[in-house]
């Protein structure tokens, strides 16, 4: 078939001899993609086999012209009108033939092309459920060689392999049987033929296999080589290295070229000599059959006719025996990797139960939260609790030290403080002050120190506990849920966490960080700073311990909501095809295009995008190649920035921009940071200074913990790493 | 453009002249089987003649086998000739990459250097293997079988002569119909296969902006675009294969009944009849095999065009002849220099006018924002790209007058993005100078702070690295780097922002063993820190690629307000403690 070829990545396996380890329930799976439309199907499949019996049909048809023609020669009359008669036969046959294979290319086509659509789809869908752990055991090539190659395989393989093994099959079978048919005896010949053919094939097969696997070593080495030798050239070329490389290039392309010439020499040799071979065949055939048909016509009923049909079916007769060899093959590699792309959609998809949603409030001057108007954009979230999910509200005191006490009914009134009891009213939920008028004024947030609401559920180790709410609350009985703000209040209590089983990454790590707070993460490469950001929006399971927001299990957040809570500007940047506008819309998709540009002023981004050739319209593409990389970390903290989000990640981001200009960022930041929980995880120590809490992490645990004065004055690591004194690697 | 690719073939002429050959044996062979066929139907079985049918049939057989022979032979020496072909054009391609100049890798960039050295080559030798094989088969088969159908009988001749152009009127239409189709569902493709690499490569940020579902409308759009092309395009394609079909088939059945015509009148002998028929087939099918040879061919035009790119790119940068090369010192001059990244178009001056003068033994720091021009500037040194206007000379010499060997071989460069290759840490730092000694080895990476490290690993010099050097870290990878280039033991040594990753300490006994072990030679270091750079001879302050100051710490800080300001950012880490 001349469709385009696929781009193959330099040193990928070509498929080659892969073989499915459950072929019969992985082609009953591919199947199923084709047959939604079983009509169409069937239809396809009447079409094959008809025409292929119309083919071998059609070489038959040929018997009665030569027969006729020989016997009016015996007979010396011309017998143009029978003649005629014949031809006309055999042309209709030829174009029901037509016809049928027309129909049959065309349906399948149709079914091939819909069928892998929706194979794609699946996977594409199954990709994005996907949790990062399965991203990091799977590389990007691998991923996407389930898109190009493997799918590209089942396609081609439903569209032709499938219908060129039944039709030859069916060829096969009916040319068979006539050839048994016209001569018995001419068929052992034949079969001895046959024999000798399959023989070659499955000699030069095991060879090419063999000699294949030379190849494609070789190729791989070539193909590093050239890959390292280009991406490394400009040091070549700073240490005069040229010739050097030249020369092992040289050794390597030599020995690929030997073991590709004899590889292909082994592929391409088979059908040129098993073609020849037939013809010995037929030429043995051809003298057993003339001395048939001589001595005969009268006894055996073998005609001229009967031996120009034989020697065309024994001709054709290896077609099918090549083609089901080449098909199974085919058929082989594309359902390993139907299996390839089944495993992947069959993988483990992200564990979501949580039944926690966020939801647009509205908050009056007093504190107090009520459903979202629908007018303009929401100023305040709140977090939906479901009654039934688990999670029970209970008024407490605060003691010293965030001791947590649950009141009973009784204690909810405690001096001239009181807990309004749950109503129908707006004010719900509120602790108010009992006024001497006997009316009752909600309480600020300042007054109510000691007093609160607080999640009750329980912990990972079965016991029951109480988690504190820095928020308003809204607790209407009767109300299916109950609703508190969000505030973006961050706690990690002794998790432990591992990306390998038995590969501790994080060891009882605990960190608090209250609404607004900024707390920075320091340590070596592969401390586990990354990590920490990467549990607070579950990205990954933790294995032991707790991880609250706004005191909440994130387990029992729905996934999507927790993450639009969180805004994250992560160490490499990635942009999308598109303009510059919708990569800062990505944030959010409602932004207004002042939004977007208020957002990018913030990140101090405005300047260099109104300088680019087509300002906020410049179409980015390739990642963003045509930015610098401190250009694109500033789109990408834009991008945070029009989310708005109360929870920050900031993940090296402004590790790629010089000290100078990162100050002027830093204003930026700044803004971007005022009123958020923020975590920063930064290399350079001066972005991390004026952080509230700085947590030194070392191999998976917290070393020190403290303000950056108070660290100073620990003299412990952070003072060694400040001063220049330890190597942060 | 086909006797350009010829003369690649150097050193497999023979296999490609004999493929030709031996096809042509081979095809002939296989023509003669049908006359032989109809002499045993003709003499054999009308003549009743058994010794006739056992004469052209032991001839069939022996025709057959040498037919079998060719034809192993002929796949032996196209494959010789093709794998040569592809050889020698990687090879070419590679020394000529190999002689590029910085500006020549950043036009082609690597990816697509890569591609024209691996995907487009292959594509050449795929369709230099069809040309010698099926193309010239199916020419020969044409030919020969038209001629002889015409010999046979003039008359069932014409039936071939009246099919012929509609079937080729069918293939070109064919091609002229579904080549632009087949183009648009490429495209199609790339498109769809860009969307899965873009949200694969951005699997993070999609996951934490929660814009799964706006990645699934993306990928649908994509894959039903693609799944529209590739069904236009098919199901055209589809539609052409009746029209071949029928093309055939009416062939055959003209030739029966004419040609039944004929056997009746004794014009025609029936074994002849049969024959003809088998003639006719072939040349029918030899047509479809010429269009595929020439589809393939169209398709390769595009990667021999590529390749040829390559292979006819001016490298900019050549030898120069002066015969009377300085001594090597270690004094790089700057003269009124401009420099612009593309020299055609309206490129921007990276670097205006500068003048700067490093004298032998020097320590010149050059400090600037990200942009300034800092890495442009050290590269015209070793002539990695050449001035746009004025002048750089080493030694007092213009470096344009130096063979490129002599003047890099002066200067120990290290790069910013730097790479180490595969093999051993030793194999890696003799890059430098093939000709070091062990104690050289062990010099250099003392001097670079790399010895104790290297020496922590079980195999010590001998640890192998990975493609790239994954397996050290990055402070490490950058000291190996540095080692490397001292190991040169160089006139000129240029760190280009080489020791980011490396922490001040470490960094800072890295400058003492320059100052104490490298007295002759002069370094230039590009850095972020000020910790640095401030104990340099001569610091050079590079803003929007002109010089904006030149002195030492004390005198910068005193006068220059960009240098205080790049001070005054890093005062309020703890770079600026570092211990000295």
């Amino acid at each position: 078939m001349a469709g385009p070829k696929r781009h193959h990545g330099p040193g990928a396996p070509r498929g080659g001899y892969a073989k499915p380890q459950d072929l019969r329930k992985t082609l009953a799976r591919t199947v199923r993609y084709i047959v939604d439309r079983p009509l169409l199907l069937i239809a396809a499949l009447v079409c094959v086999v008809a025409s292929a019996l119309l083919g071998v049909a059609a070489t038959y048809m040929q018997k009665p012209i030569f027969d006729l023609l020989t016997q009016a020669l015996a007979d010396g009359r011309a017998q143009l009108p029978e003649l005629a008669a014949a031809c006309l036969r055999l042309a209709l046959l030829y174009l029901c033939a037509a016809a049928c294979s027309y129909a049959q290319a065309n349906l399948m086509a149709q079914l091939a092309q819909k069928g892998c659509n929706r194979l794609r789809r699946d996977l594409f869908d199954k990709l994005q459920e996907l949790p990062l752990s399965y991203f990091d055991a799977h590389t990007h090539g691998e991923l996407m060689s389930r898109f190009t190659n493997d799918a590209d395989n089942v396609q081609t393989a439903l569209e032709q392999s499938v219908i060129q093994l039944i039709s030859s099959v069916v060829t096969f079978v009916g040319v068979v049987s006539m050839m048994i048919a016209l001569s018995p005896l001419l068929f052992l010949c034949s079969l001895a033929m046959l024999g000798c053919v399959t023989a070659v094939f499955t000699m030069f097969g095991k060879r090419s296999r063999k000699y294949f696997a030379r190849q494609q070593g070789a190729l791989g080495a070539v193909n590093g080589n050239i890959q390292e030798m280009i991406e490394g050239l400009k040091v070549v070329k700073a240490f005069n290295h040229e010739e050097q490389a030249k020369a092992r290039f040289q050794a390597l392309n030599e020995e690929y070229r030997s073991a590709a010439s004899q590889a292909g020499f082994y592929s391409s040799a088979i059908m040129p000599i098993a073609s020849n071979l037939t013809n010995v065949g037929y030429a043995v055939t051809a003298v057993l059959g003339a001395a048939l048909a001589m001595s005969t016509g009268v006894n055996t009923g073998f005609t001229l006719g009967s031996l120009v049909i034989y020697l065309n079916y024994n001709r054709q007769v290896t077609q099918p025996v090549n083609q089901i060899s080449m098909q199974m093959n085919a058929m082989l590699s594309a359902m390993a990797g139907a299996e390839r792309i089944f495993a992947v959609i069959d993988a483990q998809p992200e564990v979501d139960r949580g039944k926690v949603t966020l939801v647009p409030v509205d908050k009056d001057a007093n504190g107090s939260l009520s459903k979202f108007s629908g007018q303009g954009r929401p100023r305040s979230w709140a977090w939906k609790v479901p009654r039934d999910c688990g999670l029970v509200l209970v008024p407490v005191s605060v003691g010293p030290d965030e001791q947590l006490l649950e009141l009973g009914q009784a204690d909810e009134e405690d001096g001239t403080l009181k807990l309004l009891p749950p109503g129908q009213d707006s004010k719900s939920g509120l602790w108010v002050r009992l006024e001497e008028d006997g009316s009752l004024t909600p309480l600020s947030l300042e007054e109510m120190a000691g007093h609160g609401w607080a999640w009750k559920y329980p912990g990972p180790d079965g016991q029951m506990g109480l988690h504190l709410i820095r928020g308003a609350v809204r607790n209407v009985p009767g109300e299916e849920s109950c609703y508190t703000e969000l505030r973006g209040a961050v706690r990690l209590s002794q998790v432990d966490f591992s990306y390998v089983e038995g590969k501790p990454v994080l060891k009882q790590m605990s960190v608090y960080a209250d609404p607004g707070q900024k707390i920075a993460f320091v340590g070596s490469t592969g401390a586990g700073k990354t990590t920490v950001t990467n549990l607070i929006n579950r990205f990954y399971e933790i294995q032991g311990g707790l991880i609250t927001c706004d005191g909440i299990d994130v387990r029992d957040i729905q996934k999507d909501s927790l993450r639009l809570s969180q805004g994250a500007v992560l160490q490499d940047t990635h942009l999308f095809t598109g303009t510059v506008m919708d990569n800062i819309r990505y944030g959010r998709l409602d932004a207004s295009d002042e939004e977007c540009v208020r957002a990018a002023k913030t990140a101090n981004a405005d300047g260099f995008i109104r300088r680019l050739p087509e300002g906020y319209q410049t179409h980015i593409t390739g990642d963003g190649s045509n930015l610098s990389q401190g250009q694109r970390q500033l789109l990408a903290i834009a991008r945070a920035a029009v989310k708005d989000p109360p929870i920050l990640v900031l993940d090296e981001a402004t590790s790629s921009i010089d000290t100078r200009t990162e100050q002027y960022i830093q204003r930026g930041m700044d803004t971007l940071m005022e009123g958020r929980t923020v975590f920063v995880i930064a290399h350079r120590l001066s972005t991390v200074r004026n952080a509230d809490c700085i947590v030194v992490i070392e191999h998976g645990e917290i070393m020190e913990k403290g303000s950056h004065a108070q660290l100073m004055e620990e003299k412990g690591r952070y003072y060694q790493l400040y001063t220049g004194q330890f190597e942060l690697e | 453009m086909l006797r350009r690719i010829a003369s690649y073939l150097k050193g497999y002429e023979r296999f490609a002249a004999a493929s030709p050959l031996l096809v042509v044996l081979e095809t002939g062979c296989e023509l003669a089987i049908p006359l032989l066929m109809a002499r045993i139907i003709n003499q054999g079985i009308y003549g009743e003649s058994l010794p006739a049918i056992l004469q052209s049939g032991g001839l069939m057989v022996l025709v057959a086998l040498i037919a079998t022979f060719a034809g192993g032979a002929a796949a032996k020496c196209a494959t010789s000739a093709a794998q040569g072909l592809g050889a020698n054009l990687r090879r070419a391609e590679f020394d000529k990459i190999a002689s590029f100049s910085f500006a020549d890798i950043d036009r082609f960039s690597s990816s697509s250097l890569i591609t024209r050295m691996t995907n487009d080559v292959t594509n050449i030798q795929n369709t230099a293997m069809i040309c010698l094989r099926i193309l010239i088969r199916a020419l020969t088969m044409l030919i020969a079988s038209v001629v002889l159908t015409l010999t046979i009988s003039p008359r069932l001749a014409l039936i071939v002569l009246a099919v012929l152009p509609v079937m080729l009127a069918a293939l070109a239409g064919l091609m002229k119909l579904c080549m632009p189709l087949f183009e648009k569902m490429q495209k199609a493709l790339d498109h769809l296969n860009e969307t899965v690499q873009e949200d694969l490569i951005a699997v993070r940020v999609v996951k934490s902006y929660v814009r799964e579902d706006r990645e699934r409308e993306k990928f649908m759009d994509a894959n039903d675009g693609f799944t529209a092309a590739g069904l236009r395009a098919v199901l055209r394609m589809v539609a052409m294969q009746p029209i071949m079909m029928i093309c055939m088939a009416s062939a055959t059945v003209l030739a029966l009944y004419f040609g039944g015509n004929m056997v009746l009148g004794l014009e025609l002998d029936v074994g002849y009849l049969q024959t003809v028929l088998g003639y006719i087939m072939q040349i029918l099918m030899s047509i479809m095999f010429v269009g595929m040879a020439i589809l393939q061919y169209t398709r390769a035009q595009a990667s021999i065009h590529r390749v040829f790119e390559v292979l006819d790119a001016q490298s900019a940068i050549t030898d120069g002849g002066e015969a009377r090369l300085p001594a090597p010192r270690g004094q790089v001059e700057f003269r009124d220099v401009s420099f612009r990244y593309q020299t055609e178009g309206a490129g921007e001056d990276v670097l205006k006018h500068i003048d700067l003068t490093v004298e032998p033994g020097q320590f010149v720091a050059i400090v600037g924002g990200t942009g300034t021009g800092k890495s442009s500037l050290v590269n015209l040194i070793p002539r990695f790209y050449d001035v746009h206007r004025g002048q750089v000379l080493v030694d007092g010499l213009d470096v344009r007058d130096y063979p490129l060997d002599d003047l890099r071989g002066r200067i120990g460069m290290v790069l910013q993005n730097n790479v180490l290759f595969s093999g051993t840490i030793r194999e890696n730092l003799l890059w430098g100078n093939e000709n070091a000694t062990e104690e050289e080895l062990v010099q250099a990476a003392k001097d670079a702070q790399a010895y104790d490290f290297i020496m922590s690993f079980p195999d010590g010099f001998d640890t192998s690295l990975d493609q790239g050097g994954v397996n050290v870290s990055g402070g490490q990878k950058q000291r190996l780097c540095i080692a490397r280039a001292m190991v040169r033991r160089p006139a000129v040594l240029i760190l280009d922002d080489s020791t980011s990753a490396v922490d001040s300490t470490t960094e800072s006994r890295i400058r003492e063993s320059f100052r104490e072990n490298l007295k002759g030679t002069s370094v230039i270091i590009i850095a972020q820190r000020i910790s640095s750079v401030q104990h340099a001879d001569k610091i050079v302050v590079l803003d929007e690629g002109t010089v904006a100051g030149v002195g030492t710490h004390d005198e910068l800080m005193a006068a220059n307000h960009i240098y205080r300001e790049i001070y005054d950012s890093q005062q309020e880490g703890g770079d600026e403690h570092g211990g000295t």
